[in-house]
């Protein structure tokens, strides 16, 4: 414990990232479990302690689409959203990641309608991976704080320019409290300067910005971008290792690797469950079993060669998703096995697909997946739901 | 006052473009003068300088002279015939423009 | 405080040049004048719209000024941004404009638009009102009026083209106690010159409603735009006005309507109205002017 821990929720905690950032606009528009972000916010700005100006914005899709006015001036925009809000605003993520504004957005991973449910899983952000956002999953409020500081310095570098989402697990981390290490401001200053852009309006040099383009120039912007995200990966590892050299967290970049070295199976996933994983992989491994981790932080740019690299050690993967892309599989699945197509080896790999609608993944549910994986030379489905409270006979 | 059209090359290569969505302001390539049938002749004895002509033309290729008169700049005029219609002194015709 | 502008007193300099408009294109005339009230120190944003699906076709980038296009609902949520983004950089005598046409303003940007006035964001938002969707093709919007041939309303033996009249897009703006709301017409540019430099120097919202003629989507000769947009103020299908101060304003009070007879001829969109169309065309006229005289200053 030092001066600057604080006891908060995974809201509060992007909060208080958000003001340490020094974001000149807030526009957002309340949606559970994301409320909390924005209810702080305001009282930071009443109170003072966050120069910006909060624009009550009247839907989710105003909230992006002002962010990126906001962007095009060449001021910092911060907005948070949820689910429901981030798919009404969809058209503005292509929008704003076409135009290389690089916005920093709090995504509450939730449940999509319908059925309706508050509670968390990963589907709306998943959804959305083709566009064109840098996207970052967070396994505790700490993280969740430190990658909205770093999403700014990743995002605005000249040479990324792309948006990015950081997202963090609906109730199980918005709404749960653990104590937190505040940085401080002058440190994050250091950091993070103020946003330098060519990528604006301005009046000494007047620009004409998001244009339309005929066939003959459309693929030249979108291959610029796809570069631009690519490019990202090293700034990504290079800014990981900046921040820990000055607040002392680390987290190793694209993905962390938690006890994979001699390990017989290992799960991949993202988001809070990380940390339920990692007491399981703690508690087998007493009992003999050789069992690891592969936490995926980013999805986009997506770590294939991080991927690779776990293949080359261990060869049986699963891959534990909140999320179906329905009439296949999990979207990490696909992503995760397209990565290691064209590689010369035998790997056997499984989607364990369960937490939808907040649904709890158990210690007991993540060592089944173990001793499944473990068990089993060959996979009869590829893809698993986990965690059932009812048997799924046919139907 | 105008913009001109400027000469464009088309890059060969992809560094050559704009790195993002975001271009010069008043960037002109190419010229409209080809969508013309009708084109507008002013006839500066007739014209009083009201500038009816100069603050109605939706292409904006109608300029102030030095004299308060009124000229054309024929690279963007459309021939849409709004300046000829608007001027109470008949001052401009439209004629068929031999191409 | 006298806010008239001549045509001599406009900067001869054009901010909106070499774009693909079509000939005759009312809105363009509307968007230039506002531009030389507004001037230089200006951020335009447009959704899409014919606006600008003309002036920003890479390369050729026909506004002078800083502009950008919105996405289609939100030009009014993106000129929010544009102020708030550039207030907080200390940036000085600048003003935030929005051209937005049918779609932008009334149905898909309404909601946006509305969102703006309530929050009293500093800016110039003109709606040019061309009646239809003329971008996409000439389809019914909501400022489409009663009786009108669109693609989306065609006129045949079942239904006389479009049945709802004209969204009052006007006084659902001032509902909102906007700082200052006022409808124009290309028209009577020099009462437009008026209104947008009143908006230019109006602290908050501005809304301007300006009637922008469009041969193209109406069947017209392209040479009477102007006049066009001065008849249906004439004969009382559009009015002038003003909200400001909680108080609407009529600015031109015809004594005698000319022939709305004669300004539909104009227009093959409305060649088809037969005479019970034409007594529902001016029994609703005649309806909204008793409203108007009974209730506003003039």
């Amino acid at each position: 414990m030092t001066n600057n821990t604080r006891f908060v929720s995974g809201d509060e905690a992007i909060a208080m990232g958000a003001r340490l950032a020094r974001p000149n606009v807030i526009s957002a528009y309340p949606i559970t479990p994301q409320t909390i972000v924005v209810e702080r916010l305001s009282d930071y700005i009443e109170n003072k302690s966050l120069d910006a100006e909060f624009l009550h914005v009247e839907s989710e899709h105003t909230a992006m689409a002002a962010a990126m006015g906001v962007s095009s001036i060449g001021a910092r925009a911060f907005t948070a959203t949820s689910s429901q809000g981030l798919l009404h605003m969809a058209e503005c993520l292509h929008y704003a990641s076409g135009a290389r504004f690089p916005i920093v957005m709090m995504n509450a991973n939730r449940s999509l309608a319908v059925p309706w449910s508050i509670y968390g899983d990963q589907r709306d952000s998943l959804g959305l991976l083709d566009s064109g956002w840098i996207q970052v999953y967070c396994e505790d409020a700490q993280e969740a704080l430190d990658m909205i500081i770093q999403a700014y310095k990743i995002a605005e570098n000249p040479e990324v320019l792309t948006p990015f989402m950081v997202n963090i697990d609906g109730f199980v981390l918005t709404h749960t409290y653990e104590p937190i290490e505040l940085p401080e401001q002058e440190l994050v200053d250091g950091f993070l300067p103020k946003y330098e852009t060519l990528n604006k309006m301005s009046f000494e040099e007047p620009k004409s910005l998001c244009f339309s383009t005929s066939p003959e120039d459309n693929q030249e912007f979108k291959y610029m971008q796809d570069m631009a995200i690519l490019k990202s990966i090293d700034v990504i590892e290079k800014t990981d290792r900046e921040y820990g050299d000055i607040f002392g967290r680390y987290y190793y970049g694209m993905t962390e690797n938690y006890k994979c070295e001699d390990a017989d199976a290992v799960i991949v996933t993202l988001g809070s469950v990380c940390g339920t994983v990692r007491t399981v992989i703690d508690q087998m491994r007493d009992e003999g079993y050789k069992v690891g981790l592969l936490k995926i932080r980013y999805m986009r740019p997506f770590p294939i060669e991080d991927i690779r690299d776990i293949a080359l050690k261990v060869s049986n993967l699963g891959v534990l998703e909140k999320n179906i892309s329905f009439g296949y599989e999990g979207t990490v699945y696909t992503n995760v096995n397209s990565a290691l197509s064209g590689l010369d080896l035998k790997i056997k790999t499984k989607n364990y697909v369960g937490g939808f609608g907040g649904r709890d993944i158990s210690k007991e549910d993540i060592r089944e997946i173990y001793i499944d994986m473990i068990e089993n030379e060959s996979f009869n489905n590829r893809v698993e739901y986990i965690g059932k409270e009812c048997e799924y006979n046919e139907l | 006052m105008r913009p001109k059209v400027r000469k464009y090359i088309r890059p060969k290569k992809i560094s050559e473009y704009p790195n993002t969505p975001a271009y010069e302001s008043g960037h002109l390539v190419s010229i409209n003068a080809g969508w013309r049938t009708f084109i507008p002749i002013v006839d500066s004895k007739k014209c009083i300088g009201c500038l009816q002509c100069y603050l109605l033309c939706p292409d904006g290729v109608i300029g102030r002279t030095e004299e308060d008169k009124v000229n054309i700049d024929y690279d963007y005029c459309k021939g849409c015939g709004i300046c000829a219609q608007v001027c109470k002194f008949n001052a401009i015709e439209m004629k068929k423009e031999d191409k | 405080m006298n806010y008239n502008i001549r045509a001599k007193d406009l900067p001869e300099q054009e901010f909106h040049y070499g774009h693909k408009a079509c000939a005759g294109c009312g809105a363009t005339i509307a968007l230039r004048l506002a531009m030389k009230v507004l001037g230089e120190r200006t951020f335009s944003a447009l959704p899409a719209n014919c606006m600008s699906a003309v002036s920003f076709i890479y390369p050729q980038m026909a506004f002078t000024t800083n502009a950008m296009i919105t996405p289609f609902p939100s030009t009014a949520a993106v000129m929010s941004g544009i102020t708030a983004g550039a207030k907080a950089l200390g940036i000085k005598n600048f003003k935030t404009v929005g051209f937005a046409g049918d779609g932008g303003t009334a149905d898909i940007g309404i909601q946006a638009l509305s969102g703006a006035i309530d929050r009293g964001d500093e800016m110039v938002y003109i709606c040019y009102d061309n009646e239809a969707y003329m971008n996409t093709g000439i389809q019914k919007s909501g400022l489409t009026p009663y009786g009108t041939k669109t693609t989306t309303t065609p006129a045949g033996e079942n239904l006389p083209g479009s049945i709802k009249h004209k969204k009052n897009m006007f006084e659902i703006v001032a509902a909102h106690e906007i700082s200052y709301a006022a409808t124009a017409s290309i028209g009577y540019p020099n009462d437009f010159l008026m209104k947008v430099n009143k908006a230019k120097n109006t602290k908050g919202t501005s809304y301007i409603h300006v009637f922008a003629s469009c041969p193209t989507g109406w069947g017209a000769k392209t040479e009477m735009t102007v006049d066009i947009a001065k008849e249906v103020v004439d004969c009382g299908l559009w009015y002038l006005a003003e909200y400001e101060n909680g108080e609407f304003k009529l600015n031109k009070n015809p004594k005698e309507f000319s022939s709305v007879k004669s300004y539909l001829s104009k227009q093959s969109r409305f060649k088809h109205l037969k005479e019970e169309d034409l007594e529902v065309i001016i029994n609703h006229r005649n309806k909204k002017w008793k409203k108007i005289r009974n209730n506003w200053v003039f």
